[in-house]
């Protein structure tokens, strides 16, 4: 044990906002006590398992049921008065998908769900779903977002008239820009990857009589939207439909969304009342439900000799797949890649189309970095081609562009409002960190393996826990406003907190109560952090775009504030003293010659109400409040990642031979925590640069439906970054924290694909896709070959 | 992703599983190991109505010696042969190889035999005991057959295995100390499949060498004259053809250069290490 981890016990150590304190959740979580979907028994549970559409584009001519299961398989026919799920922007000219629960009369990707089977066990409902007999008339797919634009393209919906869900344009004298010396242009790729969190989806329905109410399990982020879609589509009122969100094994936006199935398993339990269980197995997940992250982009990057931008120019497709998925649309990751791709560099023009293209594919979700990680792998990989041109090390290109941190807050072109930071600080630390002398001097000398060598590095920014203002423009059906908590102290002085976000794995009943030990004095360990149930929470829109640490953190500090001018007043009685003689301090009512702690003030106010005055201030110690920043437009954490790695072009293998992550997250409440998190994220980002690749053939049939085609990152992929803390505050939030849930995800492709290109550079050969697979490294390699012999 | 439902059998005598497999009028699959075929059951790739599991039986987890050749049960785990539980005459081929088979959890269930019988082209044994020239033991209630390793893989998971017969053992011819063994493979990741790998063994004591070609879609290519050393594996490592391996690799069905170029730089690797 080192100083840098205190025991959960250690009372001595600081225990509030900064402490790196061993996560509460922990001790069930370690002994396998945790409480997931999957672990949950109810007295008659059937299994549901579902007819899945085998083809991507597809009419459906007939269902036939064999007679023996007409009672236990449903379809669409049977769902009289659902409606579909509809994600509607009000961004102007999008057009709306209505995905059906249970396909309605066409099919429009693998795994679209047709029917439902229930039976006692999963294997049984699978054998029946496997009796079930499709009579589908085929249709040629979609299967690739940039055909789906052409003229003629075979088209999703049909009543649209082309593919596109939304066209997005925004220009910034574009023109300005067109007579820079340097101009380099790319066809910049990342592939459509599946979110794999270690627990998959999965729903229990039940019907409580007695409360007149649907009780709905779901592993969901965002408990609170899931019962605004589901009383949507159920056509039900919201009182009569409870959602519990129990124990979650990681999210990632995967488990953000509202389920098809969750509408079924509903409507199961309500018609038939039966308590039924679905669980996504890992070939659904991976066919049918996780996709994301399909980006490509035509850009171009002006600049001037010296390395100065001059402007972008950039068409973006993002590949939306079928439907618009509940609540985040199908064109939130396309249409804010025009407002974030110039990020935290300064430039005079800018130019940016977007489209969000529909295809035979299932719905695009938001995934840990939504749009970030594509937009930080196209423009960073430009900016190492404008450094190739201007004859400049990749690190100075940035530092001449980086807004300079006297220069906070910032607006940049598209009029992000940059809270604060020192982005070239993080990128000179990060330099000399990675040591890019020493790995010239190394690259001269050779490697003995005959591998090569290369370093690279990238800059994100992550704009989090925005909120109102920036999700009205979006028009989506889920705004956030004032984020809420109650904080609620129990007669024997412990503290309950409830709140609406949700943790699956950010370790959030640790820093919430934290951040209530910060301003009340509570001791974590007397903290009960309460989530995931809307009968037991106030209203969120819940744990997305690394919002929860500044969202709910600072609605627990604003009730928690609450409750000490409320306990001061009721010490304040206790003492016999006027409420102005006394101050708050570590936990107890101090007047200038005694003192009363918490606990009795709450056993007084609970049990012996008879010791209080008849003035006393009869609002009580049980406080919901709500809280926002001082701006609600985001904090803005960022990070420099610097990366040497050995690329063998032989056999297109890359090892990470270091990492170095400079990150400014604002003050952190426990720096264990964000180290875990930014570790996390690494992990996903190496498996986005190096290994994680959906591919589909020309009929959208999904490639890779086994982990054993799906590659993710294991231990020996991920290396130990050399991880380094900036905290510039924001000015906006309470204690000045910044969100950065995502950003560990963000910026590792990018880094990790200019250190292979900068490596590849003396044989000619450059990636501009992902993942850079050994096939496409030596696909690269020999490309450069051939153009150099003829 | 659960199974389809079956008969499962797990006889506790080489008779009892004989007269099992010999009764079997319908499709009957194998298990000696379940590590391949237990997730193409619950993919439901595989429906066979009956499954004998031949894992418990002793007789096909015994190892002996017949002369210069080890005869190793099919039903030896990898980990076995890894830990050095089963004798060795390879001078340590076996152990390394048996090392880098998928992973640990893998090579405790896994066996050679349950390998070879589920033929997987990009599987190490197939590989690996195609170059030391190995057979393979069948036995059904109406006898008893050798076949050389090359000749009992036919193609992608194909095997000369006839209904009511079973891999019994593995035979192993003995490396004479003159022999020199080369093995390279690349994996995404370590433990993943391979997506291209190579066995190269020279005998220069009978001027002899075999190379195998695996993890492509079909059978291992076998070269089993110094062709790809033009004619002589004196001085081997200096004149392979990388230009003939190529060519066999294009005549193997591997249309990708950058695959095969892959493919040629493992072989090459594998060459390298045979190298003295």
């Amino acid at each position: 044990m080192t100083d840098a981890a205190p025991t959960a016990s250690d009372a001595r150590a600081p225990r509030g906002v900064g402490a790196r304190l061993l996560r509460k959740e922990d001790d069930r979580f370690l002994r396998g006590r945790g409480q997931y979907v999957a672990d949950i028994r109810l007295p008659g549970l059937k299994d549901v398992a579902f007819v899945r559409s085998p083809v991507a584009h597809a009419r459906i001519k007939a269902i036939h049921i064999p007679a023996a299961f007409r009672d236990v398989v449903f379809t669409a026919d049977d769902l009289a008065g659902i409606k579909p799920i509809r994600a509607v922007s009000g961004l102007p000219g999008f057009k709306i998908s209505e995905q059906p629960v249970l396909a309605v009369g066409k099919v429009r990707h693998v795994g679209e769900l047709v029917a439902m089977c229930v039976a006692g066990s999963r294997a049984e409902a699978e054998d029946i779903a496997a009796a079930v007999e499709l009579e589908l008339e085929p249709l040629p797919a979609v299967h690739d977002m940039r055909l789906a634009r052409a003229a003629g393209s075979v088209l999703v919906h049909e009543h649209w008239g082309d593919n596109v869900f939304l066209e997005t344009n925004f220009e910034v004298d574009i023109s300005a820009a067109l007579d820079a010396p340097i101009k380099v242009t790319r066809e910049i790729s990342t592939a459509r990857q599946c979110m794999a969190p270690l627990e998959g989806r999965g729903v229990i329905a039940t019907f409580d009589h007695r409360l007149d109410q649907l009780t709905l399990y779901t592993g969901s982020q965002m408990p609170h939207i899931v019962r605004n879609g589901l009383s949507d589509c159920l056509g039900i009122e919201q009182g009569r439909i409870r959602i519990i969100a129990p124990d979650i094994g990681g999210g990632f936006g995967h488990k953000g969304i509202l389920l098809p199935e969750e509408v079924c398993l509903s409507w199961l339990a309500m018609h038939k009342g039966w308590t039924v269980r679905w669980l996504e197995d890992r070939r659904e997940h991976l066919s049918a439900s996780a996709n994301c992250r399909e980006h490509a982009y035509d850009i171009t990057v002006y600049a001037d000799r010296d390395g100065r931008l001059r402007g972008i120019d950039c068409v973006a497709i993002v590949d939306s797949g079928a439907y618009s998925s509940y609540p985040f649309s199908a064109c939130l990751e396309a249409a804010q890649i025009a407002s974030i791709l110039p990020g935290p560099y300064r430039m005079p023009a800018y130019r940016c189309r977007t489209y969000s293209v529909a295809t035979n594919k299932c719905p695009i979700l938001p995934y840990r970095g939504v749009a970030r990680t594509g937009v930080c792998f196209a423009l960073e990989l430009l900016l190492d081609a404008v450094a190739v041109e201007a004859g400049l090390e990749p690190g100075e290109v940035r530092l001449r562009n980086l807004v300079q941190p006297q220069d906070m807050p910032f607006d940049n072109i598209t009029n992000k409002h940059f809270d604060s930071g020192d982005y070239p600080g993080a990128l000179q630390r990060a330099l000399v960190a990675i040591d890019v002398p020493a790995v010239r001097a190394r690259q001269q000398r050779g490697e003995p393996d005959g591998r090569l060598i290369g370093t690279g590095v990238s800059i994100y920014c992550e704009q989090a826990a925005h909120g109102t203002s920036v999700y009205a423009g979006w028009g989506i059906p889920m705004v956030p406003g004032h984020e809420q908590a109650t904080a609620r102290l129990t007669p024997d002085g412990g503290l309950e907190l409830r709140v609406g976000v949700h943790s699956h794995g950010q370790g959030l009943e640790t820093t919430l109560a934290q951040v209530a030990c910060e301003i009340l004095g509570v001791d974590p360990d007397k903290i009960r952090v309460v989530l995931g149930d809307t009968a037991m929470t106030p209203y969120s829109t819940g744990t997305w775009g690394s919002r929860s640490m500044v969202m709910a953190g600072g609605a627990v500090g604003t009730a928690c504030a609450q409750l000490v001018a409320r306990a001061t007043r009721i010490g304040a009685k206790l003492l016999q003293l006027s409420p102005e003689a006394v101050v708050w301090r570590e936990g107890r009512a101090c007047g200038p010659n005694g003192s009363v702690s918490l606990a009795e003030i709450a056993h007084t106010w609970y049990r012996r109400p008879q010791d209080l005055p008849a003035d006393v201030d009869p609002a009580g110690l049980e406080v919901t409040s709500g809280y926002k920043p001082v701006r609600d437009s985001g904090t803005f954490s960022y990070a420099a990642h610097a990366v040497t790695v050995a690329v063998d072009p032989d056999l297109g293998e890359v090892e990470l031979l270091d990492y170095v992550i400079v990150e400014d997250g604002g003050v952190l409440v426990n720096p264990m925590i964000v180290d875990g998190q930014i570790l996390g994220g690494l992990a996903q980002g190496i498996g986005t640069a190096l290994y994680e690749e959906m591919p589909f053939d020309e009929a959208a049939q999904p490639l890779a439906t086994t982990l054993a085609d799906y590659l993710l990152p294991g231990p020996t992929e991920v290396p130990a970054p050399r991880l380094f803390h900036m905290e510039t505050p924001s000015p906006y939030t309470m204690f000045g924290v910044k969100g950065i849930g995502e950003g560990g995800a963000i910026a590792p492709p990018a880094a990790i694909a200019n250190a292979v290109n900068d490596a590849l550079r003396p044989l000619g050969a450059e990636l501009m896709q992902s993942p850079l697979s050994p096939r496409r490294i030596v696909a690269a390699v020999l490309a450069a070959k051939q153009a150099s012999a003829t | 992703m659960k199974a389809a439902s079956f008969a499962y059998g797990r006889p506790n005598s080489m008779s009892d599983a004989l007269a099992l497999l010999a009764d079997a009028d319908g499709e009957i699959r194998i298990m000696a190991g379940g590590q391949s075929l237990g997730p193409m059951l619950n993919l439901r790739l595989v429906q066979p109505p009956r499954i004998v599991d031949i894992a418990g039986l002793a007789e096909l987890r015994s190892v002996e010696r017949d002369g210069e050749a080890l005869v190793i049960g099919a039903c030896v785990t990898h980990a076995d042969i890894e830990d050095g539980r089963i004798p060795d005459v390879t001078q340590g081929v076996l152990p390394r190889i048996a090392r880098g088979i998928a992973y640990r959890a893998v090579r405790n269930r896994g066996t050679i035999g349950g390998s070879l019988g589920h033929a997987d082209p990009a599987a190490d044994w197939v590989t690996t005991l195609a170059a030391l020239g190995a057979s393979v033991q069948l036995t059904s209630s109406a006898g008893r057959r050798d076949l050389a390793v090359t000749e009992f893989i036919q193609g992608a998971l194909q095997t000369a295995l006839r209904p009511g017969e079973l891999v019994t053992a593995i035979r192993l011819p003995s490396l004479s100390p003159a022999a020199r063994f080369g093995y390279a493979k690349a994996c995404r990741k370590p433990g993943e499949f391979a997506h291209a790998m190579a066995a190269v063994l020279i005998e220069p004591d009978t001027a002899r060498s075999r190379i195998v070609i695996g993890a492509i879609d079909t059978t291992p290519i076998v070269i089993d004259d110094s062709s790809l050393f033009g004619g002589a594996i004196t001085e081997f490592r200096q004149s392979f053809d990388r230009d003939l391996a190529d060519r066999l690799l294009m005549q193997a069905g591997v249309t990708d250069p950058a695959a095969r170029h892959i493919h040629v730089s493992v072989l090459a690797r594998a060459i390298a290490e045979a190298a003295p």
